[in-house]
């Protein structure tokens, strides 16, 4: 201890050197003033004073000299250190390369996870005051958020006082038609605040005024960086050209900055303004919840002073617009503002965190074992230490020879590291969840070598000073010649302890892994509530202004689905306005005549094409499907879910019953819709949450035709196979009709799992690694207790004890080991799998079975990991060692 | 310096230790103290006493902290830490012991 508080105290002079410099000086120069002055009072005349006095005091030169000699590092010590190190590493080249593997893979694994989660949970949002940018939600009370609608933003950007800037955005998927081939963008359709709220500016042009937000105003549209290079040749005459989208021509009036990250919407390259209309008609998408809203807040105003401000003002605007919140489900009980780092962050947090635990482990398992290591070697060396104390080397020096072997064999792994997690951030991007925030954030940069380095630091330090305390703590002496038991013993002790800790980390990592993989598998066993298998998904957009009306649109649709019906191989095929597990998410509210009482509480709408249902496979429990007498003109009729009419008529029959959907609520004079069927729950948003209401109409009797539409076909072969021949197929109706998002339904219901799924495999990963070295550290010991005990177990095997006997005692040694590091491991699970709560699944973090299987699986590996120790002990033939001694 | 007796080697950070246990001096302090102590006998050169205080200072036996004199000057007081008491007193009983043995052998021999 003694030996690094030293260290400490010279590094702090030697960071503060120049201070050190003048300190010396000044009470070197007052202790001189003062001899003279007392030669002056003796009578001595001035100038012979200040002879006597330098003379008293010494050559001040040499003298200052001796005092920086004292405090500084010798830096040729230093350099024979670490030659010597270098030596010590060369000569024993396999101890070196596991050394360095496992602290490169510790260091790397840990620095690109590191600077994965840096950006997206650490690092502030590249915009200028991130913390006032705000994502604001609606609520109905149960602090779920849910998406708001154009009439909630236009009141509170009306009345609220929290901001400086409001904005609405929503995606928006426009095809480029100017140039020979249309290319379909990735954009958004904002008001006119949106990049003021998150406070970037337009690089070129303009930025978007109020009067580009009116109703059938003007076509005008911002461009990315990317774009602007890509298609327009960073020509800035762009401004003021006018290119095609969807049929329409649209004015450029600015580019953005190419530093700007948009992380609402990482692949927007267009922005045009949303030119909704402010009269707020009630029965129009004013009232939808499908826009996302975000604030600039004034400075000094917090998330809930806003929160409770604009929750009072909805209070009374729903009040004045009641027929429009009707029409959408209700009007919400108040608003959500989160940061909106946190809000992009939110659902990945979780599972971000828990990796980055994970990793922590694997490093300080990897530091362990490499500490371990350095201890074995220490073994060996003892001959050679007390050698070089006997020749006068101190205990300081030999403790400072450790730590340089030990920084060595960390840079040299931490550089090793940098290598592995340049490669690891590649595949971690690669593998990471649709939906991951900031992904062009994410690289090794200076920030990130840094914290790497400064872990490698960390780590030689950390693993050198644990034999380095072992050298000055044994007594050296006795080194030579003979072993010193007691520094065999505290060193044995050590390495079991060691041991005992990389078991129980371990054993934390499987049991997470365990219950991870138990929840992936619990949770796609989930019920669908349509058959996934065979299923073709694609998003088809109505392009733009050929089609006006509601007729023509659906016309396109209804010729597009017959020419798919006639694909060879092509089964069944419909159209629907959300598709499940796609991330669609809408809903509309439900009046029933049965509660006249009742809150419009919302539920998932589907306008589908009759054969959805048998496309799907969706069952049919009560009533009838929809069919094709049900059209525009005809009496509108709904199929409603399992749930929902469980909920809504328990013991009665709900067909028959009467409701209004969506805008046509509250209007006394509009007829009532009639539940004509009950068909089986679907899973919509996700296998993990159960929002089972939903109501199903034909595209044609809902109030209108949706201009992007999911077409799901089924066939009896290889579903992605038919993908080229569909898209032929609705291109042959009308070329200009864009087509995204194309995917077998069984991928979609991956990637809806691909966070868990994510976590899933760099838990099995890292438990993986974390086995392996577990079971290298038992072997490890065991060898090494082995060797030094040869002596003693030839002896016992002279003594008679059977080779049964010497494998059960090697045994026993191994697996006590390992069982005390399960039972200090079953702790630390118990607590870890809570932080795990919100991955799992259907699985409680208590999971008995988890918890067995991997106990099971752990002391299986050690048991092997003791078998080949034991094996040569009890080969040992107690002749030759008896003869040896 | 060389008419007056050297000090033995390895005395000179116990005198200093010594000295800072009555109370915390400025190393012109130490000095004067040690002369006057030993009644000018002991006279180091007394430049050397500022190595061996950075040794002290490393070592973590004294501190040292600067203030203003009595003539409101400014300079850097010593002041024995427990570790440095504690040393103090293992060489103390060690130079004891080896008086006595040199003693011993003066006389005996």
């Amino acid at each position: 201890m003694d030996a690094l508080l030293r260290l400490l105290r010279r590094l702090r002079i030697l960071i503060r050197r120049q201070r050190f410099s003048s300190e010396l000086e000044e009470e070197m120069g007052f202790h001189r003033e003062q001899l003279e002055k007392e030669f002056r009072e003796d009578g001595v005349d001035p100038e012979e004073a200040r002879y006597a006095a330098r003379r008293r005091f010494g050559s001040e030169l040499q003298l200052r000299e001796q005092s920086h000699d004292v405090v500084a590092f010798r830096l040729e010590t230093v350099l024979q250190d670490l030659r010597y190190a270098a030596r010590q590493l060369r000569r024993n080249p396999g101890f070196a390369a596991t050394a360095v593997l496992i602290l490169a893979l510790g260091i790397g694994a840990t620095t690109a996870i590191f600077s994965v989660v840096n950006p997206i949970l650490f690092q502030p949002l590249p915009y200028p005051h991130p913390g006032r940018v705000a994502m604001i939600w609606e609520t109905h009370g149960d602090g779920v958020p849910l998406a708001v609608s154009f009439g909630t933003f236009f009141g509170l950007r009306e009345r609220s006082r929290s901001f400086d800037a409001i904005a609405v955005e929503k995606p928006w998927q426009p095809t480029m038609t100017s140039a020979a081939e249309p290319e379909r963008f990735n954009g958004q359709r904002v008001t006119p605040a949106y990049f003021r709220a998150l406070g970037i500016v337009p690089v070129l042009g303009r930025d978007f005024q109020p009067s580009d937000d009116q109703f059938k105003g003007p076509n005008v549209v911002m461009l990315s960086d990317r774009l602007w290079r890509r298609r327009f040749g960073s020509d800035a005459a762009v401004l003021g050209r006018g290119v095609t989208l969807d049929g329409n021509l649209y004015t450029v009036i600015g580019v953005m900055p190419r530093s700007f990250e948009n992380v609402l919407d990482p692949s927007a390259e267009l922005w045009a303004p949303l030119q909704y209309n402010p009269s707020l008609p009630p029965d129009g998408r004013e009232w939808g919840h499908h826009l996302r809203m975000i604030g600039r807040l004034l400075p000094g105003v917090r998330l809930q002073q806003a929160a409770n401000e604009g929750g009072a003002i909805l209070h009374i605007w729903a009040q004045t617009h009641a027929a429009g919140y009707r029409s959408s489900g209700g009007a919400p009980s108040g608003l959500l503002v989160h940061s909106l780092q946190d809000d992009i962050t939110r659902d990945v947090r979780p599972a971000l965190l828990a990796i980055l635990g994970a990793v922590a482990l694997v490093l300080l398992i990897a530091c362990v074992n490499v500490t371990s290591l350095l201890l074995a070697r220490g073994g060996q060396r003892r001959g050679e230490f007390a050698m070089r104390a006997a020749l006068g080397a101190s205990r300081s020096r030999l403790a400072r020879q450790w730590v340089t072997e030990s920084l060595l064999l960390a840079v040299v792994g931490g550089v090793c590291g940098m290598v592995v997690a340049e490669l690891g951030v590649r595949a971690l991007v690669a593998l990471s969840p649709p939906g991951l925030p900031r992904l062009d954030a994410i690289r090794i940069d200076g920030a990130i070598f840094t914290f790497g380095m400064a872990m490698t630091t960390l780590i030689g330090l950390g693993c050198g000073l644990v034999p380095a305390l072992h050298i000055s703590r044994g007594n050296l002496h006795l080194g030579i010649g003979q072993s010193s038991l007691r520094t065999v013993r505290g060193h044995h002790t050590t390495r079991r302890t060691l041991v005992v800790a990389e078991v129980a980390l371990a054993l934390v990592l499987l049991v997470s892994a365990g219950l991870l993989l138990r929840s992936v598998q619990r949770i796609f066993a989930v019920a669908l509530g349509f058959d996934p298998s065979h299923l073709l998904t694609m998003q088809v957009q109505e392009a733009g202004t050929h089609f006006q009306t509601d007729a023509d649109r659906e016309r396109i649709f209804e010729q597009a689905l017959e020419a798919v019906k006639h694909v060879p191989g092509v089964t069944s095929a419909a159209f629907t306005s959300q598709l499940p597990l796609s991330g669609d998410f809408e809903s509309y509210g439900m009046q029933f005549e049965a509660w006249p009482n009742d809150q419009f509480e919302p539920a998932f709408r589907y306008a589908v094409t009759p054969d959805y249902f048998a496309t799907m496979r969706i069952p049919l429990l009560r009533g009838r499907l929809l069919d094709e007498r049900d059209r525009a003109g005809a009496p509108v009729v709904v199929l409603i879910s399992e749930s929902l009419a469980r909920r809504k008529f328990p013991g009665k029959d709900p067909i028959g019953q009467r409701v209004r959907i969506g805008p046509d609520i509250g209007h006394a004079d509009r007829p009532w819709d009639v539940i004509v069927g009950v068909v089986g729950d679907v899973k919509q948003v996700s296998l993990a949450v159960t929002e089972p209401d939903a109501f199903y109409t034909t595209s044609t009797q809902w109030a209108w035709v949706d201009n992007v539409q999911s077409l799901v076909v089924r066939t009896p072969t290889d579903a992605a196979s038919l993908a080229p021949a569909v898209r032929t197929a609705i291109w042959s109706v009308d070329k200009d009709q864009p087509i995204a998002r194309v995917a077998t339904m069984e991928n979609l219901i991956a990637a809806s799992e691909s966070q868990r799924h994510f976590a899933l495999v760099l838990f099995e990963a890292f438990a993986l690694v974390a086995l392996l070295l577990a079971a290298t550290g038992i072997y490890g010991v065991l060898s090494g207790s082995v060797t030094e005990r040869t002596r003693e177990i030839g002896v016992r095997s002279a003594l008679g004890a059977s080779r049964n006997d010497i494998l059960a005692l090697v045994f026993r040694q191994g697996m006590m080991l390992a069982a005390l590091g399960v039972v200090l491991g079953l702790l630390g699970a118990f607590a870890a799998s809570r932080a795990l709560i919100t991955l799992l699944f259907g699985v409680s973090p208590l999971d008995p079975l988890t918890y067995a299987g991997v106990v099971a699986l752990l002391l299986g590996v050690a048991a092997f990991a003791c078998l080949r120790p034991a094996r040569r002990a009890a080969r040992i033939d107690p002749a030759m060692t008896l003869r040896a001694e | 310096m060389s008419e007056k007796p050297e000090l033995m080697p390895g005395t000179l950070d116990m005198l200093i230790l010594r000295t800072l246990a009555r109370a915390p001096l400025h190393g012109y302090g130490i000095a004067l103290a040690i002369r006057r102590l030993s009644d000018d006998v002991l006279t180091v050169e007394e430049g050397s006493l500022y190595p061996a205080l950075q040794r002290l200072l490393l070592r973590g036996w004294v501190k040292a902290e600067w203030k203003l004199t009595e003539t409101r000057r400014r300079a850097r007081f010593y002041t024995l830490t427990t570790a440095g008491r504690r040393q103090l007193g293992i060489e103390m009983s060690e130079f004891e012991r080896m008086i006595a043995a040199i003693g011993r052998v003066l006389q005996n021999a």
